[in-house]
């Protein structure tokens, strides 16, 4: 117990140091939880802007926010768990089927292949954007929800991670063993590699939909419908809308603000729940 | 996330993924069947995509005659025309500004994390990772806010002073108001990637470097920082990429600090300008390909640079 204090005690100029790091990352969540609460009044009218107004109405906001043209709102954070999920889901699965099968079978083409997947890590996702948006509108599917999925599938990245972490994770013996005891390569992959590669599952799908969840130029391109929106490119229209009509558009910037805060919170959640399992990934790479 | 990094450590690999030697054809077969559904995407998001850019931008369409065959013209044009140049010009100098400030940030704070153990380190170290959580759209939206003269605080903390408050939105300021926000977004989660590489070298290293008479700080700079390498190095190559493909943040800005950024404030914003506000798709294309060139060549100069191409890509 002494000795912990006194470690505390020595660190003491760093913790200090740290405070002032939290404080720098955490103050523009500051900055929306307390103007989320206030009115065009409140935002507007002189007071202290890192302190609560004299009216506290997040009900009200709330309200506003999701009733607002239609509830779009509501909406838009569907379409964006939609495509988060779908892209998420889809771009893992893909990623450690890809993954497992680079690092543990020796096939024709194999080595070709994966120098040009490697390649891919490097070709810009945005500069892929406008060609897509060209090929999809010669298909007829921008304007649709898989204008925003399919291009999510691909994870070069994903598969990269994956392929290292099969190749060190799940030992060939124990695969030939289970192979020799009879089960297929179908059973040995699900029962025996998938478990072992549990934790880089869980980092690649929560990057994959950390990716999606936060993309913007691809749907920004691909989508006209304001009703297939993701959070963020709504966000981004009604800010333009705001700022484009300085006196008009003041009851917007609180839906915009409190929109902002509301948007965060899953992703917020995800990462505080799943804590235990991306760390989880993170330590179990690091402590081999 | 170490173990991205541990790839790049020299190691005795075994390629060949069983040890029942020449593999067989159902070993063809079962790679393919594994490797084939990604391998489908790719080709057809990936490689037919990047054909058609490079097809179109050998095109033009003219006045008379419809779209016409010009070769690289598209290309000469671009790399002669004045707005591209800047957007280059300005993505590359941010780069060289914005990228060692984040990873000397990230740096510092994970070499704190790793020897500091306390409650408050552990909470430190996942409030500062928060922001990679906040899509860059919705963080750009909240910096806008403090920025913002009518919104922000800057106008009162600056008012105690008897000053007025710069704007971060305006003139030659914009460039650190949006280095200062890649800082907040990217900062926190290449801490974590360098963080975990740190949790994985082997202590045992740190007690031998004492013994040498290694001090604190010794031990950080002689043992811990060449030991990530290979983890700094992947950092910097990630946010190199990103950060000449700059695009959400001053988009978003865009609205709030009009006159500033223009519509070809980086070459992505540029060719996002001419595709779908002009539809001029075979000058867009060519400004994608010619940007996802000044990638490649970055990346490559700087990996020749630091000699550690192989490593990482092996």
């Amino acid at each position: 117990m002494t000795a912990r204090s006194r470690t505390a005690g020595r660190h003491l100029p760093v913790q200090v140091l740290l405070g002032f790091l939290v404080v720098y990352f955490l103050v523009p969540f500051w900055w929306v939880i307390v103007n989320g609460s206030k009115d065009a009044s409140g935002l507007f009218g002189g007071g202290n802007t890192m302190w609560f107004a004299g009216r506290v109405d997040y009900a009200g906001n709330l309200t506003r926010l999701f009733t607002y043209d239609g509830g779009i709102y509501g909406r838009w954070i569907l379409n964006s768990t939609l495509y988060a999920l779908a892209g998420g889901v889809g771009a893992t699965v893909l990623s450690v089927m890809a993954g497992y099968g680079f690092a543990r079978y020796r096939f024709a083409g194999r080595r070709f292949t994966f120098s040009v997947m490697l390649g891919a890590l490097m070709v810009p996702a945005t500069a892929l954007v406008i060609p897509t948006f060209i090929m999809f509108s010669r298909l007829g599917l921008t304007n649709t929800v898989w204008a925003v999925i399919l291009p999510s599938l691909l994870n070069p990245f994903g598969v990269y991670l994956m392929h290292v972490y099969a190749r060190d994770a799940v030992p060939g013996e124990i695969l030939d063993a289970a192979r020799a005891d009879g089960a297929g390569e179908l059973r040995t992959f699900f029962q025996v590699a998938l478990p072992l590669m549990r934790p880089a599952v869980v980092t690649v799908l929560l990057l994959s939909a950390v990716a999606s969840w936060n993309n913007y130029f691809l749907p920004l391109a691909m989508l006209s419908d304001n009703r297939l929106f993701p959070v963020t490119v709504g966000l981004g229209v009604w800010q333009g809308i705001a700022a484009a009509n300085n006196s008009g558009g003041t009851s917007l910037w609180s839906l915009i603000i409190l929109g902002a805060l509301v948007s965060v919170i899953p992703l917020v959640v995800a990462f505080f729940t799943l804590q235990r399992h991306w760390r989880g990934g993170l330590s179990a790479g690091g402590l081999r | 996330m170490t173990f991205l990094t541990e790839e790049s450590a020299p190691r005795a690999q075994v390629t060949a993924p069983t040890a029942r030697g020449r593999a067989r054809p159902r070993e063809h077969l079962m790679g393919w069947l594994f490797v084939g559904p990604f391998a489908l995407v790719f080709l057809a998001l990936l490689i037919a995509p990047l054909g058609y850019a490079l097809y179109l931008s050998l095109f033009r369409r003219q006045l008379i005659g419809g779209t016409g065959f010009v070769l690289f013209d598209n290309y000469a044009k671009a790399f002669t025309d004045p707005s591209f140049r800047s957007g280059v010009w300005f993505v590359v100098r941010f780069s060289l500004v914005a990228i060692p400030l984040q990873i000397a940030v990230a740096l510092a704070i994970a070499l704190i994390l790793d020897a500091v153990t306390s409650l408050f380190a552990r909470f430190s170290r996942l409030m500062i990772f928060l922001p990679y959580a906040i899509p860059t759209v919705i963080g750009a939206v909240m910096w806008g806010f403090l920025y913002s003269r009518s919104f922000g605080p800057l106008t009162d903390v600056f008012g105690w002073f008897g000053g007025t408050a710069p704007d971060l939105l305006g003139g030659d300021l914009i460039f650190y108001g949006l280095t200062n926000i890649v800082t907040w977004q990217w900062a926190g989660y290449y801490m974590i990637i360098l963080y975990a590489a740190l949790q994985g070298i082997d202590p045992a290293l740190y007690e031998a470097g004492r013994i040498d008479g290694a001090g604190r700080w010794q031990v950080a700079l002689r043992i811990k920082i060449p030991l990530i390498t290979p983890a700094l190095l992947l950092i910097l190559v990630f946010s190199l990429i990103g950060t000449l493909q700059f695009f959400n943040e001053p988009q978003i800005l865009r609205h709030l600090a009009a006159g500033t950024i223009g519509p070809d404030f980086t070459p992505n914003m540029y060719a996002y300008q001419q595709a779908f506000a002009l539809a001029n798709f075979n000058y867009g294309s060519a400004i994608s390909f010619a940007l996802g060139g000044i990638v490649f060549v970055c990346v490559y100069a700087f990996l020749f640079l630091t000699r550690k191409r192989r490593s990482f890509l092996r």
